[in-house]
């Protein structure tokens, strides 16, 4: 597998919309499709060729996804066929109107925020927005929102507070947009904003990682009582690639950065910062987006209808508790409350500035 | 002269050489009149980077700082290893600076105020945010909440510590969680942006403040100034991302001089206080009947 993490930063410019540990699958759903077309054409029955040669498909997909390593999954999550925000509204949604505009400064759409209606629960839905087509992917930046996409985000998810709809939110951003504007605008502010006031805020909130979760742009939609994740995605404090460039000064480093990382959805079930990693159908959401899109929408109706049974009071109780303890290790930290200073004081006088340390 | 002069710029470098030359200006300063002025530059005002104990002497009066939870070590939950492990910078940081986490908490008084005080220390791992930091910051909210005093967090940080992962990312959420229920009581909260403060914790506690305000010339922003300029291809522009292009942008409430901000922050305190130091105060009067 080290060999093939290799491979996949040196074929990253390739136009195949497949990725390399993807081309032996490929190649074998071609050869079926031949046969399966000679079959037809034909009239001759290759069933005894065909079945073989697709119980074999099924387990090379298999074998080839369980040892994906993280920055394999961390490719997969970018996939170009994965489906994204806008996919999972047509596919998934029954009902849908969106709603537009931060009422301060713009219409950002890198996110898309609005009503939405699954199996009559109503709710509001918040989602990053990757773009399509090359015009799409421009327009939203890739999925990169700016502080007016958070700030439409927050004045929705203020809307559906009053009016008691609970908010699922749909991430999927490399991270928040790097630019003049956004730093003019308060890009920082805005995600802090959000952060802070989705702890509080008096709905249900469900989150799931669908693609990247790419560090505070993510974590800007990323607050709430059910954190989940799918299976390939991933979420990180910052992109692979950045991680090299800093810690081993070379972007080619990136599958070492992925895996040091731990960004994956096992690790982060494993450090409990995900709630609950939710299943993708065989060999990626991108092989069976509706098929994808019907998991989701499962997982989605229980925990929606799981969620409003809970009082207001305790909901928020719960969401506090679970954020005040994250990421705490109880080997190295007692939960809170349990802690008193005057355990662990340490008093010490104003230590004299040091005659060393000029600048 | 002259010679005098050489022997100077020879020791610049030295540790405990007498004079220091000026990032900005150039200027060679003796030390001691610019510790006087708490590390600003006597010639054009450039506000040095304070280590987090120097910046506690500059903000609690002598002899009133009782500083809390200063045993909180910072911990290697994923071995992470880049070029060199994690665990052996934790050790190497630790060493330097004499201190175990970058953050800095406690309480003592502020021109014969109480309040809590939480500092970031750019000294250690370049004042980033893991667990513990984010840990301390919040038992920082928590104290301030019970005890109810105004709370001052001091920051300068290059963002969340990577080597931490997500977990480091979550303590956004931690910080902001506990401002809130802290906000929500009515604590007074005020925020001293310093040079540097960008990424995870400009981005999560640190504006989130009833007043923000900033040193002279602090670069403050969300992402680098480098990664901005690698990713539009374009200069920025001059004074972006600086204490005063924040102002100018409406994205803080003052700009204050390091000489100055002792006493700015105790007439903040003063003028607002805030329903819960209010409510203290007004108990303590009672005490004393
Ligand atoms: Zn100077």
């Amino acid at each position: 597998m080290t060999d093939k993490s290799k491979k996949s930063t040196e074929s990253n410019a390739s136009n195949a919309s497949d990725l390399e540990f993807e081309r032996p699958i490929t190649e074998l759903e071609m050869k079926i499709k031949d046969l399966e077309a000679l079959s037809q054409s034909s009239g001759m029955n290759l069933n005894g060729q065909l079945n073989p040669l697709k119980a074999r498909l099924d387990k090379l997909i298999q074998d080839v996804f369980t040892k994906l390593e993280p920055w394999d999954r961390v490719r997969v999550a970018r996939h170009k066929e994965r489906p994204l925000t806008t996919d999972y509204i047509q596919l998934m949604i029954d009902e849908w109107v969106e709603l537009h505009g931060d009422r301060l400064f713009g219409d950002d759409p890198a996110i898309v925020t609005g009503l939405a209606q699954m199996d009559g629960e109503r709710f509001l839905l918040v989602g990053h927005r990757k773009g399509k087509t090359t015009q799409d992917k421009i327009a939203c930046n890739f999925g990169c929102a700016h502080p007016e996409g958070y700030r439409k985000a927050l004045s929705k998810m203020k809307l559906a507070e009053k009016f008691g709809l609970p908010i699922v939110t749909l991430i999927n951003t490399p991270g928040a947009y790097p630019g003049i504007g956004a730093e003019e605008r308060g890009q920082a502010q805005a995600i802090a904003m959000n952060i802070l006031e989705m702890s509080r805020l008096r709905v249900p909130i469900i989150c799931v990682v669908i693609g990247e979760g790419g560090s505070g742009g993510a974590l800007g939609i990323g607050v709430g009582d059910r954190v989940n994740i799918l299976q390939y995605a991933y979420y990180s404090v910052i992109s692979p690639e950045g991680c090299a460039a800093i810690l081993w000064k070379s972007g080619d480093k990136a599958p070492e950065a992925a895996k040091a990382l731990r960004l994956t959805a096992d690790d982060l079930q494993q450090l409990a910062l995900v709630d609950q990693v939710i299943p993708e159908p065989l060999g990626g959401a991108h092989r069976d987006p509706a098929g994808m899109a019907q998991i989701l929408r499962d997982a989605l109706l229980a925990q929606l209808r799981e969620l409003k049974r809970i009082p207001t009071d305790r909901l928020l109780e719960e969401r506090f508790d679970k954020y005040r303890n994250l990421g705490n290790d109880a080997s190295v930290l007692a939960p809170a409350g349990t802690a008193s200073p005057a355990d662990s004081t340490s008093s010490s006088s104003p230590e004299k500035a040091s005659e060393e340390s000029a600048g | 002269m002259a010679m005098g002069w050489n022997r100077f710029r020879k020791k610049k470098d030295m540790p405990s050489g007498l004079w220091t030359k000026c990032d900005q200006c150039g200027a060679m300063i003796f030390k001691r009149d610019m510790e006087k002025r708490y590390k600003v530059c006597p010639e054009c005002d450039h506000h040095f980077v304070l280590t987090g104990p120097e910046r506690v002497e500059l903000l609690i009066d002598e002899g009133t700082w009782i500083e809390e939870f200063a045993e909180l070590s910072a911990t290697d939950r994923l071995h992470f290893v880049d070029k060199v492990p994690y665990t052996d910078r934790i050790e190497k940081t630790v060493a330097k600076t004499g201190r175990n986490e970058a953050m800095i908490i406690g309480s003592g008084q502020l021109g014969g105020r109480p309040i809590v005080l939480g500092v970031l220390d750019f000294a250690f791992m370049g004042g980033s945010m893991g667990v513990i930091v984010g840990e301390k910051v919040t038992l920082a909210i928590e104290h301030a909440e019970r005890e109810k005093l105004p709370l001052i967090l001091v920051t300068s940080s290059g963002g969340a510590r990577m080597q931490e992962g997500t977990l480091s990312l979550m303590q956004m959420a931690k910080t902001c969680n506990a401002l809130g229920r802290f906000d929500s009581a009515g604590g007074l909260y005020i925020s001293v942006l310093t040079h540097p403060t960008t990424g995870g914790v400009i981005a999560s506690f640190a504006p989130m403040a009833d007043m923000v305000l900033a040193e002279p010339g602090a670069l403050i922003g969300f992402a680098g100034p480098r990664v901005i300029q690698t990713t539009l291809k374009q200069d920025l522009p001059p004074g972006f991302q600086r204490s005063e292009f924040l102002l100018e942008h409406g994205q803080i409430d003052r700009i204050v001089s390091r000489e100055d901000l002792k006493e700015e922050i105790g007439r903040l305190i003063d003028f607002v206080k805030g329903p819960v130091v209010r409510a203290r105060e007004a108990k303590v009067a009672e005490a004393e009947g």
